[in-house]
């Protein structure tokens, strides 16, 4: 029975948790409602004089909302490319044995183990001289480095979950392979589709190093548009921090359509 | 492994992943090759030198520093967010809507741009106007990350854990809830302790999820860059300065492809081998 009070405060824990990962996005927010001058003003734990002017800004003005919308381009194209090449991969990788199936499995992997710092300089130079730079394609290819093998390895363990006399009883039924694979595998597969796309926008959204380099202005993401303006027009914290608070919207979103999928995408992946 | 059907043909289903990613790696890895046994004074001149970038590298001090600096960081992070990670999943509901509530709140950091990450930390630490840096000056306590090295390091730690520790969270917590009820069951009918629930039977059933959380914690960490770069940009001095921060102030701030590029390969090297040693510590005894 000692175990009772223990049980109760279980949900403290938890609890504990998630305030402490709300203060710095609170801290945030609460910038992101000040006039800078009341941000180097002083300290105060909320807004004195509450302001959407940095929301104003950043919604009226070209540079900055663009930044959003060649972000949203280029980590949704890279999404549709991973999963798209990744879908017949994976099932290769779930269903037949080939030379060499397990070393390639492997230097998929080793991929997203490559640091970004590596490879931006020769990114750079083979993204310009294929005419690419300043894409958004440029951008949603590069990332494919480390999306691809991450797409491969959930969806390969979503599909080995899958038994194989699904695939047998369809050949039977004469199937041919790819009105099998689309109109029957794909749908049984959905959630490993859904799960393997948010790890692709989650990964292609968060990162900046690569996007940074490969871009100048035409396909701009807006994390780069926020370094550059804190540098060029002085240090505008509570439009910084607008810009920043925006930045989670998206995230945020594609969060809450696949929270019930979420912790299921890596625990069926395999190593 | 043993149901599978022997098929060359499925080369073909792979083949544009493959094609893909070798364009992606196999030519920058090989530019970086290039590079890397070579001297260069400008206007495209090349001239080859063999394995001296390589041997400088590994005998310089600026090297071993960054290194141990980035051994440190990974270690420290790697103690403190798998077994937090592991704790807080054993006290989340089972079911219910606050299962929900607890996984979409937890995620969020991990959907958060690293740049972004890097200055919200940047201005919730800082002294005069950030909650956490004012807090703790108020409470007496001498905090200024910019100046003071161990805050420097602190709220580094401090902001990977904010960051990554929800990973291992729901890492831990779809290893749980794919444990049967049946085998609670047995272990209360043995009179179990709690202990040995979790050690008898929620451990050996985390181990494949873990090993899955410290190999990409392993990995993101040694590879980590933005988030420290905008939070203290290597500083205060070299204190902060990890492994992928030097590389980029070497290969772009200075311009010194011929050492950069030897130092990617070794960098990139050490990860391959330290994530295999992790990989086969972890799955040893396992048959496969």
């Amino acid at each position: 029975m000692q175990s009772a009070s223990r049980i109760r405060f279980k949900w403290l824990v938890p609890t504990l948790y998630v305030i402490f990962l709300m203060l710095p996005i609170y801290w945030l927010l609460n910038m992101s409602f000040k006039t800078t001058n009341e941000i180097l003003g002083g300290f105060s734990l909320y807004p004195q004089s509450f302001t959407f002017e940095n929301y104003r800004t950043i919604f009226t003005d070209p540079t900055w909302y663009n930044g959003y919308i060649n972000s949203l381009i280029y980590v949704c194209l890279n999404t549709v490319i991973s999963v798209a090449v990744a879908l017949p991969a994976a099932y290769a990788f779930s269903r037949y044995r080939f030379l060499g199936d397990k070393h390639l499995f492997f230097w998929l992997l080793t991929n997203r183990m490559a640091p970004a710092a590596v490879f931006a300089l020769p990114f750079f130079q083979l993204y310009s001289a294929i005419g690419l730079f300043d894409t958004h394609l440029a951008v949603a290819l590069a990332h494919c480095l480390f999306n691809i093998p991450l797409a491969v390895w959930i969806l390969e363990g979503f599909m080995s979950g899958v038994p194989k006399e699904l695939d047998e009883t369809a050949f039977i039924d004469g199937y041919g392979f790819w009105r099998f694979f689309v109109k029957i595998f794909l749908p049984t597969i959905a959630a490993g589709i859904g799960v393997a796309a948010f790890f692709c926008f989650m990964f292609s959204w968060v990162e900046l190093l690569l996007a940074k380099t490969l871009t100048s202005v035409a396909a701009k993401p807006i994390a780069a548009t926020m370094t550059r303006t804190a540098s060029t027009s002085g240090y505008e914290l509570g439009l910084l921090a607008a810009a920043g608070a925006l930045t989670i919207v998206p995230g945020a979103l594609v969060i809450f359509f696949v929270r019930n999928y979420i912790a299921k995408g890596f625990a069926l992946g395999r190593v | 492994m043993s149901g599978k059907i022997q098929n060359q043909r499925a080369w073909l289903l792979v083949l544009p992943v493959v094609a893909l990613v070798a364009f992606n790696a196999v030519i920058p890895l090989m530019t970086v090759v290039n590079y890397s046994v070579q001297e260069t004074f400008g206007d495209n001149l090349f001239f080859f030198e063999g394995l001296k970038w390589f041997e400088q590298i590994l005998h310089s001090e600026r090297f071993h520093d960054a290194l141990q600096r980035q051994l440190l960081f990974t270690g420290i992070i790697l103690a403190i967010e798998v077994p937090l990670g592991v704790g807080i999943a054993l006290a989340m509901p089972r079911k219910g809507v606050w299962v929900s509530v607890c996984l979409v709140l937890m995620a969020m950091p991990l959907l958060i741009p690293w740049n972004v990450v890097g200055a919200m930390w940047n201005i919730f630490a800082l002294p005069d106007i950030g909650l956490l840096g004012k807090t703790l000056n108020s409470m007496g306590i001498d905090y200024n990350f910019t100046r003071q090295p161990v805050a420097a390091w602190v709220t580094l730690i401090a902001m990977d854990v904010w960051h990554w520790t929800s990973l291992v969270v729901l890492l831990a917590y779809a290893g749980l809830s794919a444990i049967p009820d049946a085998y609670y069951q047995a272990a209360r009918i043995d009179g179990a302790s709690s202990w040995a629930v979790f050690r008898y039977i929620q451990l050996p059933k985390l181990k494949r999820v873990l090993t899955i959380a410290v190999l990409l914690r392993f990995m993101d960490s040694f590879n980590i860059y933005t988030e420290p770069f905008v939070l203290t940009g290597g500083g205060p001095g070299n204190a902060t300065t990890l492994l992928s921060i030097d590389l980029v102030k070497i290969a772009l701030g200075q311009f010194d492809l011929g050492p950069a590029a030897a130092m990617s390969l070794i960098y990139f090297l050490i990860i391959l081998l330290l994530s295999w040693v992790f990989y086969a510590a972890m799955t040893r005894g396992e048959d496969s």
